[in-house]
């Protein structure tokens, strides 16, 4: 290894120690020193065999990794040199993880910028053969579809909550939430499937409607809705609901005028949290919905386009030629991306604005 | 208020007003309404595959019994899951721990925030990101496994020239596993009572060793509950399986070849937009095979996580 290990007694870095013990310390930059040099010869090794930047990833974090271990526990003894190991390892572990994340929302801004464009956000598929055209339609579809399933889940979801924190007691109230927890778990397209067979009972086979879409991700939303409220509703203090009882309010009243608007803040935001979560569904609403290439505005009557549905349809069958249909696909996932965290953003904001006004 | 009793010797129980009642009894009926939906989707999709349980094998897609048709979708998700959830756990560990542990405080809050924004990207993203980015990626990778490793039968070859394998599509799953299993034990992790931590630290023990006495034990049934809603999330992903994944084959534990079994969830998206007539009761017969795999490891992983919530004395 090319960085020199100095192995004199580092009083000064080990003052917290006490005077007396004169343990042997690396030096503070020492570890990340070595590591760089392990990398610098992992990429010296990966360039021998032919150059690639997987390679030198590889050979770099165990030569880093080795290096590290071995100086620290030549100079410090194998206690310090293990804590060093993880602390290199942990770190690597860290930055390997963010590689894919780091790459795919790279690889989804490189794609799909190109056509994020007015004509995207203004016309719809049909007649559309080639270039052009754009997910208006899809984009409506999608603030639809989610916008019912939001006034199906919020009521439910709310009241389970307040029937959870206020009212529950006993076996009813342990196998709700049981239940709940467990509902977090269905597969999306196990919802998407429900939300068929129920409706087929009463259409017949091969129905596609917009609400059936609604109902399959309400299925999704109300536990998260549900979770989200119960843990907001159980930080409402209790000294708040006793004093409205001693003032002769009833419970109800109480619960609609003193404990709902208190958590207001955290309500607005699980709500939100929870309608990012269900915006991006495809496999309910592939089974559910369908795809059409015109506007339909009316989730009661047929088919209609929702943004990921569109999204994985322009991917898998983009026409001929290929190339415009896979940029309207990236665009798509760019916009279904920027409205996720969009939604994250304004969950961000209303837990700070509407927040309880707290000491004076 | 409005509602008033009329008796002047007013009784020493709680006056039952009727806002009171409409009030409790809606809240109760959401919550049995939530049961009831549960209890609704299995009947529904029992009801659903019913057909395609007693019907004929002749009448079934491909001719095949429904146990030949859903066995190697079974398989397929099992191996998928199982490959996302043992690449995902140690690195959500590893994430976890240096977020509460390692990382600079001011930075540990951004880095929470932003694996928090990873968990909500949608899953057909991550599906165009495999199939364009990682699947590519791979080939060469797997060119030299199938030359070098082949003696493992994981790596037998021949390997796929488009990068659609199995163990493409256990990696997509791994990487949108790993902040849900991140998050959870970022929460143990973090929990992890202060006072023990110190105690250790005070004793003279190096960080690792404080993590691997105060933390770790703290917070072990936690990582467990969290892989297992991992894995849960894992068995029931579908569109960046149906995007990335060819899937055309029989059970094999070539993870590289190009020709693999399918996942069911995955199947049921392909096939179900084009299909009618008994073969949307045997794929939702394949739906009911997934829900009940899902609803265990749903209930094992809560079983597991709230018996810590009950012994930690942490709420």
């Amino acid at each position: 290894m090319s960085t020199e290990t100095p192995l004199a007694p580092a009083p000064a870095a080990a003052s917290s120690a006490g005077p007396v013990r004169t343990q042997r310390r690396l030096p503070k930059a020492a570890p990340a020193g070595l590591f760089a040099a392990g990398v610098l010869v992992g990429a010296l090794l990966s360039t021998l065999t032919g150059f690639s930047i997987a390679l030198t990833v590889i050979y770099g974090a165990v030569l880093g990794t080795l290096a590290v271990y071995l100086v620290s526990r030549s100079v410090e003894g194998r206690r310090k040199a293990t804590d060093r190991l993880v602390t290199t390892v942990v770190t690597t572990a860290f930055l390997i993880a963010m590689v894919p994340l780091v790459s795919l929302v790279w690889t989804v801004l490189e794609n799909g910028l190109p056509r994020l464009d007015s004509t995207f956000f203004n016309s719809s598929m049909l007649g559309v053969v080639g270039e052009g055209g754009g997910a208006y339609h899809a984009i409506l579809g999608t603030v639809i579809i989610t916008g019912l399933t939001t006034v199906i889940s919020v009521p439910v979801g709310l009241l389970t909550a307040i029937y959870l924190v206020e009212y529950g007691t006993g076996r009813l109230k342990k196998a709700i939430t049981f239940f709940v927890d467990v509902m977090t778990g269905i597969p999306s397209i196990v919802a998407g499937l429900f939300a068929y067979a129920l409706f087929a009972l009463f259409f017949g086979g091969g129905v596609r409607l917009g609400i059936m879409g609604a109902v399959a991700l309400a299925v999704l939303m109300i536990p998260v809705v549900v979770r989200s409220a119960e843990e907001v509703l159980k930080l409402v203090p209790n000294e708040l609901r006793e004093a409205a009882y001693a003032l002769g309010v009833p419970k109800w009243r109480t619960v609609l005028k003193i404990v709902i608007p208190t958590s207001i803040a955290g309500l607005g935001t699980g709500i939100t949290l929870a309608v990012a979560r269900v915006i991006g569904e495809t496999a309910p609403l592939l089974v559910t919905v369908g795809i059409l290439t015109g506007t339909n505005l009316n989730p009661f009557d047929g088919r209609m386009a929702t943004l990921p549905v569109f999204a994985f349809y322009q991917l898998t069958q983009p026409g001929v030629p290929p190339e415009f249909g896979i940029q309207r696909a990236w665009t798509a996932a760019l916009v279904l991306i920027i409205l996720v965290m969009a939604l994250n953003v304004v969950a961000r904001l209303i837990s700070r604005f509407f927040a309880p006004k707290t000491g004076r | 208020m409005t509602i008033t009793t009329s008796a002047p010797p007013a009784p020493p129980q709680p006056k039952r007003r009727v806002g009171d009642r409409l009030f409790a009894g809606s809240a109760t009926g959401a919550g049995v309404f939530i049961l009831l939906v549960l209890a609704g989707v299995a009947v529904f999709l029992i009801a659903k595959s019913l057909p395609a349980i007693t019907a004929d094998t002749a009448d079934l897609p491909d001719e095949k019994s429904l146990a030949a048709y859903v066995g190697p979708l079974v398989f397929g998700t099992l191996m998928a899951a199982v490959i996302a959830l043992v690449v995902a756990t140690p690195l959500a560990v590893a994430i976890a721990l240096y977020i509460t542990h390692y990382a600079p405080r001011r930075l540990a809050a951004a880095m929470g925030y932003v694996m928090d924004l990873l968990a909500a990207i949608p899953s057909v993203v991550y599906g165009f990101w495999g199939i364009a980015t990682l699947a590519p990626a791979l080939v060469p990778f797997y060119g030299w496994a199938a030359e070098h490793l082949s003696f493992i039968p994981l790596f037998a070859g021949p390997a796929s020239v488009t990068g659609r394998t199995m163990l493409t599509v256990g990696l997509v799953l791994g990487v949108m596993i790993l902040p849900i299993i991140s998050a959870i034990s970022r929460e143990v992790f973090s929990q992890a009572p202060a006072l023990h931590r110190e105690a250790a630290l005070a004793l003279g023990a190096t960080r690792w060793e404080m993590i691997r006495m105060a933390v770790l034990p703290y917070g072990k049934s936690g990582v467990i509950g969290g892989a297992m809603l991992g894995l849960g999330r894992a068995l029931g992903e579908t569109l960046a399986v149906a995007i990335i994944l060819s899937g055309s084959g029989g059970i094999t534990f070539n993870l590289i070849g190009s020709s693999n079994p399918s996942t069911i969830a995955a199947n049921i998206a392909l096939q179900f937009p084009e299909s009618s007539g008994l073969a949307i009761n045997t794929l939702i017969a394949s739906g009911l095979a997934l829900f009940v795999i899902t609803l265990a490891v749903n209930m094992l992983a809560r079983w597991v996580v709230n018996r810590r919530a009950d012994f930690s004395g942490a709420n």
